[in-house]
């Protein structure tokens, strides 16, 4: 295994925190970027396709964002063994193969990880590559909630 | 309260388009989303965004789903039969969205398919994309969203 390939866990599936859903916060996303019924209100709800408030699909993605901040800001710097500078992580081009695959109802807990998959360089930025990674979170039941494939650059030269 | 809505899955035709934005996003807006979802400098801080190779305080690529999303519900979900997404096939953050820009672009149908198991259900498949007040595209997406028929609500 190449340091780079240590530095970026390449492989390795890192459990990177959990977060407890609760109504009031589902609602509170819901009334700013996702009003559809199923999400703002208890009784609109029973009645959906879902049957129980549910958190939008798009705050279920913007918390793996906030634990992963956390889970990074708490495991410190990785160590870099490297010959070449030490790898800088730049902004996201993108994701792929979003699933929303079961409701996030009121009250439930996830559990989120990232697995980063493989690094392939950039051919419109000398010096960068694009790190993927499988990110998840699953349920207290262990049920997989959320899969997608998220993009990375990294200036790895 | 619940009104017939006026658009269900036999409504839509591959082709058709429905206008998304105009969408103003402010610095506040973008400071309050990274404040909870996305706390990096580049997105909470007007320095810090300059310095970075976002050129500016740029909203979170998820602040821009968000956003996109909102649009979506305002110019046609929120009026539709819509069953929810199973997913998104891809989102692709183009150009930074910085503070001050108007987003509005177009959502799309690029394929109908009406489900097997459930024919009173449809599968639509939307290309959207959003575009700056220069006319530079921001923001793309692509997904497929479940629609029930006219006869399931009639």
């Amino acid at each position: 295994m190449s340091a780079l390939d240590e530095f970026l866990q390449l492989g390795e599936t890192i459990v990177i925190g959990s977060h407890r859903f609760e109504a009031d916060e589902i609602k509170a996303f819901a009334q700013k970027f996702d009003p559809q019924p199923f999400h703002l209100d208890e009784q609109a709800a029973a009645n959906s396709v879902f049957g129980a408030l549910c958190a939008s699909g798009w705050h279920v993605t913007a918390i793996w964002m906030q634990v992963n901040l956390r889970h990074l800001e708490a495991a410190g710097e990785r160590p870099w063994a490297g010959d070449g500078p030490r790898p800088v992580f730049g902004p996201s081009p993108g994701f792929r193969k979003l699933r929303w695959l079961k409701p996030t109802f009121a009250g439930s807990t996830l559990t989120y990880s990232r697995r980063a998959l493989h690094l392939r360089g950039h051919a419109g930025r000398p010096g960068w590559s694009i790190l993927t990674s499988l990110c998840e979170a699953h349920d207290e039941t262990g049920d997989k909630v959320i899969a997608f494939e998220s993009d990375v650059l990294v200036k790895t030269a | 309260m619940t009104k017939t809505p006026t658009w269900a899955f036999d409504d839509l035709a591959v082709g058709q388009t429905f206008a998304l934005g105009p969408k103003h996003v402010t610095a506040g807006e973008i400071v309050a989303f990274a404040s909870e979802f996305d706390m990096q400098p580049m997105h909470l801080d007007e320095e810090a965004g300059k310095a970075s190779l976002l050129g500016g305080l740029a909203a979170s690529g998820w602040h821009t789903c968000a956003m996109f999303m909102r649009m979506a519900c305002d110019t046609l979900l929120l009026d539709s039969t819509s069953q929810g997404a199973p997913g998104v096939e891809y989102a692709r953050w183009r150009r930074p969205v910085l503070a001050g820009d108007t987003l509005s672009g177009e959502a799309e149908v690029i394929a109908l398919r009406r489900s097997e198991k459930r024919p009173q259900l449809g599968y639509v498949t939307f290309r959207h994309r959003l575009r700056n007040q220069r006319g530079e595209l921001v923001f793309e997406l692509e997904h497929a969203g479940m629609f029930l028929t006219r006869d399931a609500i009639s």
